[in-house]
């Protein structure tokens, strides 16, 4: 499959793999919120009122504390480079890796995205504002505590495929389709659901549009940045929903539509299929966080708890399957 | 579709009915309210049933469909409606179930007991010779049997730890249509005896449970445990 005049195409698509989440990050939570708003009977914002926020952001004035020191000001690029890092691993768009995609496999984007994480936190801390070191904390625990589930679902996943290079990952689940009913496959989409709620900060967790300092869990790290950084801060936060889903869907869900020709036709079809996709899973997300309520503080060990026990079923179903 | 591609098929779709089953039975350790618990066991008959359809699909006998359609008709249908109808309202609207340990160690425990049942079900299947169904019925059954007997030693309301009992029930059979579908006689047997004591055992669950308000639930309760008082002076 690798030839040789086609390594200029290969670059080139995975620098439009790139773009794809960059450009189109922002849109999927605009149509999260839209749609969350309208389950409720309200109106809501257009779905293009994201884009509106970071074009006003980005001409806006940056205020910096003059406690803070550089981390203050280092991490939202940290945040805003780290998923289209992840972005350059994964399948996107096409089903046959791209050129970086032996450049680490899915426990380096793990790292990779877990850094933009830990910058993060540092910079909640670093501010001295009360409420960045408490969203800071309870990050940590919800990380920690989802740390022994991504193991186990990696564990599983590389056992099943033999690997834990994304592209090779997902042929797996798919051949023969009968495959796709494996309790293993099914337990680990459940599991990776969970985890994607805890890590993306969606409702049973946190609560995404609360603008309450005191419950605030992944929103209240952000709160002391203004114009740019603050734009950056938010665009790095939609690619890293878009990313996960991206993992969740195309790597362990539904590894259709996407790109198997070399060609540009094949991988420019496939950008509004992932797209397409994204949207089924928004549905899915938005009935959740429309019927569930969130979690108090310490329900949350229990919820990651559950997801823990379903990725550890997963991984026994097929590891001493007889 | 070709007849080793419908097998695939219809094992793969075993398997996940028996990996559903097993995380169920982690469900039934781990829910706090009551009515959550009988949706749960539902659940679990449901599956049991679904196993036996597709069993019956495997092995090509008849047998495991009436088993299965008694499984559903008794165990998802009757039983919860029996408990729905003989205990108060009271029981499903209190929230949390106290519990002899605390939820994360018990899923814990549940989980070291799932692997034992895997571990153990190895020399069992040699014995009975068979890889396939049998593979996923029996360890998860196994496990489903250890799950159970945790659920009734943790729990200390009357109605999940019976449901418990019952749970250890549906995994045996969710064994042993595995490893003996040829034995319809044993199934529709346990079946029946199945129902009696599960009459037998709502009409003490519902005598336990009214005793049991009556002495833990006082602050609510104050003129129910007063009317209990003067009619049983036990």
């Amino acid at each position: 499959m690798w030839r040789k005049g086609r390594m200029r195409e290969r670059i080139l698509f995975n620098l439009l793999q790139v773009a794809t989440v960059v450009f189109f990050a922002p849109l999927v939570s605009g149509v999260l919120n839209r749609l969350k708003e309208i389950v409720q009977s309200k109106r809501g914002p257009s779905i293009l009122q994201p884009y509106r926020d970071l074009w006003k952001l980005f001409h806006k004035d940056e205020i910096v504390s003059a406690q803070s020191s550089w981390l203050f000001r280092f991490t939202p690029y940290v945040v805003f480079v780290a998923p289209i890092f992840v972005t350059l691993l994964i399948p996107v768009l096409t089903d046959y890796p791209l050129f970086f995609a032996f450049m680490g496999d899915m426990l380096g984007g793990g790292f990779v995205l877990a850094l933009g994480g830990f910058f993060a936190t540092v910079a909640a801390v670093d501010t001295g504002n009360p409420y960045g070191p408490v969203g800071a904390s309870r990050t940590r625990m919800v990380g920690f505590l989802a740390e022994p589930v991504f193991m186990i679902v990696f564990f599983t996943v590389s056992f099943v495929a033999g690997s834990t290079i994304p592209y090779i990952v997902q042929q797996r689940w798919i051949t023969p389709v009968a495959n796709f009913f494996a309790p293993s496959h099914v337990l680990l989409l459940l599991a990776f659901l969970m985890l994607i709620l805890a890590e993306g900060g969606r409702i049973p967790v946190d609560n995404p549009s609360g603008h309450f300092e005191l419950a605030m869990i992944d929103e209240s790290k952000s709160l002391e940045y203004s114009g740019r950084g603050f734009g950056l801060v938010k665009w790095g936060g939609a690619m890293r929903l878009f990313v996960l889903m991206c993992i969740f869907l195309n790597v362990l869900l539904a590894p259709w539509g996407l790109a198997h020709e070399q060609t540009w036709t094949a991988v420019l079809v496939a950008v509004p299929l992932i797209l397409l996709k994204i949207l089924c899973f928004i549905l899915v997300l938005v009935v959740i966080e429309s019927s569930l309520a969130k979690l108090r503080l310490f329900r949350i060990a229990e919820f990651l708890g559950a997801a823990f026990i379903t990725s550890v079923a997963a991984m026994i179903t097929r590891l001493f399957a007889f | 579709m070709d007849t080793t591609t419908a097998t695939l098929w219809l094992q793969n779709l075993n398997a996940l009915v028996g990996g559903v089953f097993l995380l169920v039975s982690f469900g039934l350790v781990a829910i706090r309210q009551v009515q959550g618990c009988v949706r749960l066991f539902t659940a679990l008959s449901v599956l049991l049933g679904l196993s036996a359809f597709l069993l019956s699909q495997i092995y090509a006998t008849w047998d495991l469909v009436v088993m299965g359609v008694v499984d559903i008709g008794t165990k998802a249908m009757l039983i919860p409606w029996l408990l729905r109808r003989a205990l108060p309202e009271e029981v499903y609207t209190r929230r949390e179930v106290t519990q002899v340990m605390n939820i994360p160690t018990s899923l814990l425990v549940a989980l070291g007991l799932a692997i034992i049942g895997y571990v153990f079900s190895k020399p069992l299947l040699g014995v009975s010779g068979g890889a396939g169904p049998a593979g996923v019925n029996l360890p998860i059954g196994f496990a489903g049997l250890l799950i159970g007997a945790l659920t009734a030693s943790v729990r200390r309301e009357a109605v999940p730890l019976f449901l418990g009992l019952l749970a250890m029930e549906n995994s045996a059979f969710l064994a042993g249509i595995g490893i003996a579908p040829e034995m319809p006689l044993i199934a529709e047997v346990s079946i029946a005896l199945d129902v009696l004591i599960l009459v037998f055992a709502v009409s003490i669950l519902t005598r336990t449970v009214h005793q049991h308000i009556g002495t833990t639930e006082v602050g609510a309760l104050v003129t129910l445990t007063e009317a209990t008082k003067d009619e049983s002076p036990s």
